[in-house]
């Protein structure tokens, strides 16, 4: 199995590498986590391995959970998350394993996966970075506006309404976002933390899946394999 | 352990301990010693100049330091924690009545020197001898 764990985010703060550089670091609160349900291409249709994270109390939770949580002989669990695996390593797991930060042991680069911070409404400038118009030259109290949205199209041709997907104001944020191959700086047994170099989405205290960097780029490829 | 707490664990052990930093505040003239790597050759310069503002707590504590270079004032930000800072002397300590002292930045001549502390200094240099 991949690594993977559910965790929170802390916050961030500074680290000093060895040779004086200093870097930003986000620390991570990842586990203990404990394998709740092992699915089987026989009774699922596919192979995965179901982590819970955190403790619930009991009367917040709900019947069918705390029923789920108590077959795999542990306390109820608020957060879920499945792990795709493959079905020839499904034997390597049992049924109420925890599972801590040691699992990032000789991790290097992980991917870090949140809830972006919510923006809410907001214009074509700060969403998607539209230019607006101009300062002057004429314009009057139109200085944010996203100009022209084209004539009337739909994706057919002519018609009564705009092309679908034309970029325009609206709901911005709160959305999941991957953060690729970050680095792994250092590792906390005792409190189950994790510092990776770089942000986090999502606010301090979110909910965060962390798991073994799935693909790294041309640089850390590079690097991986110089290190190994 | 609350989370902020968590946090600064993380980088508790890189932080210099206080024997090792000498009792320095806004207003004093200090060298810092600085240590450069040019491939594999390492060397000190010694940067000297008056802090005008210090900010942030822990690994982030950073201190601004002011100077004047061919006529030009200089600043440079410090992380006071960072290892490439092998050493902060006291040259003088300077009676400042504010915590920040931007105000120098437009002062020229004479005007831009600090008093000297006079008073309150006996628990300052005990502490730091």
């Amino acid at each position: 199995m991949p690594a993977a764990l559910l965790g929170r985010k802390l916050g961030m703060t500074r680290y000093f590498l060895e040779d004086g550089e200093n870097i930003p670091v986000t620390v991570l609160q990842v586990g203990p986590c404990v394998i709740t349900q092992l699915k089987t291409p026989d009774a699922d249709g596919y192979a995965a391995v179901q982590i819970g994270f955190e403790e619930r109390r009991a009367h917040r939770s709900t019947q069918p959970l705390i029923g789920h949580d108590a077959k795999a002989q542990t306390t109820p669990k608020s957060e879920h998350r499945e792990i795709r695996v493959d079905a020839s390593e499904l034997d390597e797991f049992e049924f109420g394993t925890a599972l801590d930060v040691s699992v990032f042991e000789d991790v290097k680069y992980v991917d870090v996966v949140g809830q972006g911070k919510g923006k809410g409404f907001q214009g074509t400038m700060k969403r998607h970075n539209f230019r607006g118009l101009e300062a002057s030259h004429g314009v009057k109290r139109r200085h944010r506006s996203p100009g022209s949205i084209n004539g009337h199209a739909t994706n057919l041709g002519t018609g009564p309404k705009i092309k679908r997907g034309k970029r325009m104001s609206g709901h911005m944020g709160d959305k999941r976002i991957s953060v690729r191959s970050m680095d792994v700086v250092a590792i906390d047994k005792e409190n189950n933390l994790l510092v990776v170099k770089g942000t986090v989405p999502g606010p301090n205290t979110g909910l965060v899946f962390v798991r073994e960097a799935v693909r790294l780029n041309r640089r850390k490829t590079r690097l991986a394999k110089a290190g190994s | 352990m609350n989370a902020q707490e968590l946090v600064e664990s993380t980088v508790s052990d890189q932080l210099k301990s206080e024997s090792d930093l000498p009792n320095i505040t806004v207003g004093d003239t200090i060298n810092v010693h600085v240590r450069i790597i040019e491939g594999d050759k390492e060397r000190i310069q010694i940067y000297q100049g008056v802090i005008i503002a210090m900010r942030g707590r822990g690994a982030n504590r950073m201190i601004t330091v002011r100077r004047i270079v061919a006529n030009e004032g200089v600043e440079r930000v410090f992380p006071l924690h960072s290892p490439r800072l092998s050493k902060i002397e006291v040259v003088r300590r300077g009676d400042a009545r504010r915590a920040k002292l931007y105000f120098l930045r437009g002062r020229v001549g004479k005007s831009r020197r600090i008093r000297d502390q006079r008073r309150g200094l006996k628990h300052v240099n005990s502490s730091s001898s």
